[in-house]
């Protein structure tokens, strides 16, 4: 889709998302979180593995329908040197561990709950995500 | 077909992101960055996710059950603890720096570029440390009401 499309584009795709996590939530009981659906898989339990496989084979069969519908959404560069794309996966992985979810489980799920803990999490990650850019990528002169 | 329900949303999620343009990491940068040239695209995503995800969220868990399974299993802790703050700060200065948090991420696996895989491996790494660090004694005790691998999200 063009970037242009404003912000339609967005808010339906946001509404896409949100359908998802409610089948998800209809179906398995589950959150759509991703960080914790992946997270499960490293120490698997039982009834925790099909279920999580699915949703990430699900994710994957959608990207390559995407890839095919519009092949740009598709065409991503981390806009990072590599050394700080490392150490912002494992700023990720490790922090949505510990924080227990990332922009899906409290950003749209635990924040549509109007959970204190998720609206206090999204809260943060967003100030330190924009204390983050401002100092190093506007900082810079800007990795984009 | 137990499997359908996850595997449809996981489908769904991923157009979703693709839709809205979540997979550029340019975009996740635009919208943290505030005091430069702002994108407010991200916000709209969560307007729109939130705005469907609310209503059908509250009517769902209303039910005795599940499609499948027994219970709904629903974060139901309300405090606040160090942990979420310090974990969601340093989410923060990871998603800020690389411009990607973890589903657009996976699904940009796609794109084939070795950065992104490079992300992706790293993250789960970040995820490894911080399982290995917890299976020892010092367990995460107070989500008793969650099965294995219960997560605000």
């Amino acid at each position: 889709m063009n970037e242009n499309f404003g912000t339609i584009t967005p808010l339906f795709g946001g509404a896409l998302i949100g359908l998802a996590a409610s089948l998800l939530l209809l179906w398995n009981g589950r959150i759509a979180g991703i960080s914790g659906i992946v997270a499960g898989l490293l120490r698997p339990a039982a009834g925790e593995v099909a279920w999580r496989v699915a949703f990430l084979a699900g994710l994957f069969a959608g990207g390559v329908l995407l890839s095919v519908v519009d092949p740009r959404a598709l065409d991503v560069r981390p806009p990072a040197p590599l050394g700080m794309t490392v150490l912002a996966g494992l700023l990720v992985g490790y922090g949505t561990r510990l924080g227990n979810g990332c922009t899906s489980g409290h950003g749209v799920c635990g924040v549509s709950r109007l959970s204190p803990r998720s609206l206090v999490a999204t809260a943060t990650f967003m100030l330190t995500g924009a204390l983050t850019v401002y100092f190093v990528h506007s900082g810079l002169g800007g990795a984009r | 077909m137990a499997l359908l329900g996850p595997f449809l949303a996981g489908a769904v999620f991923a157009l979703g992101l693709g839709v809205s343009g979540m997979t550029h990491p340019e975009k996740i940068i635009g919208f943290l960055d505030v005091a430069g040239a702002w994108d407010p695209s991200l916000a709209f995503v969560m307007v729109g996710a939130i705005a469907v995800y609310a209503p059908l969220s509250r009517r769902i868990v209303r039910r005795a059950a599940p499609l499948l399974g027994a219970a709904f299993s629903v974060p139901t802790r309300r405090d606040l603890d160090p942990k979420l703050i310090l974990g969601a700060a340093l989410f923060g200065i990871g998603w800020g720096l690389g411009g990607f948090c973890p589903g657009p991420a996976i699904l940009a696996l796609l794109s084939w570029s070795p950065g992104v895989l490079a992300f992706v491996v790293s993250m789960v790494a970040g995820m490894a440390a911080f399982e290995l660090q917890t299976s020892a004694p010092m367990d995460i005790a107070p989500s008793r009401r969650l099965s294995v691998g219960g997560t605000d999200g």
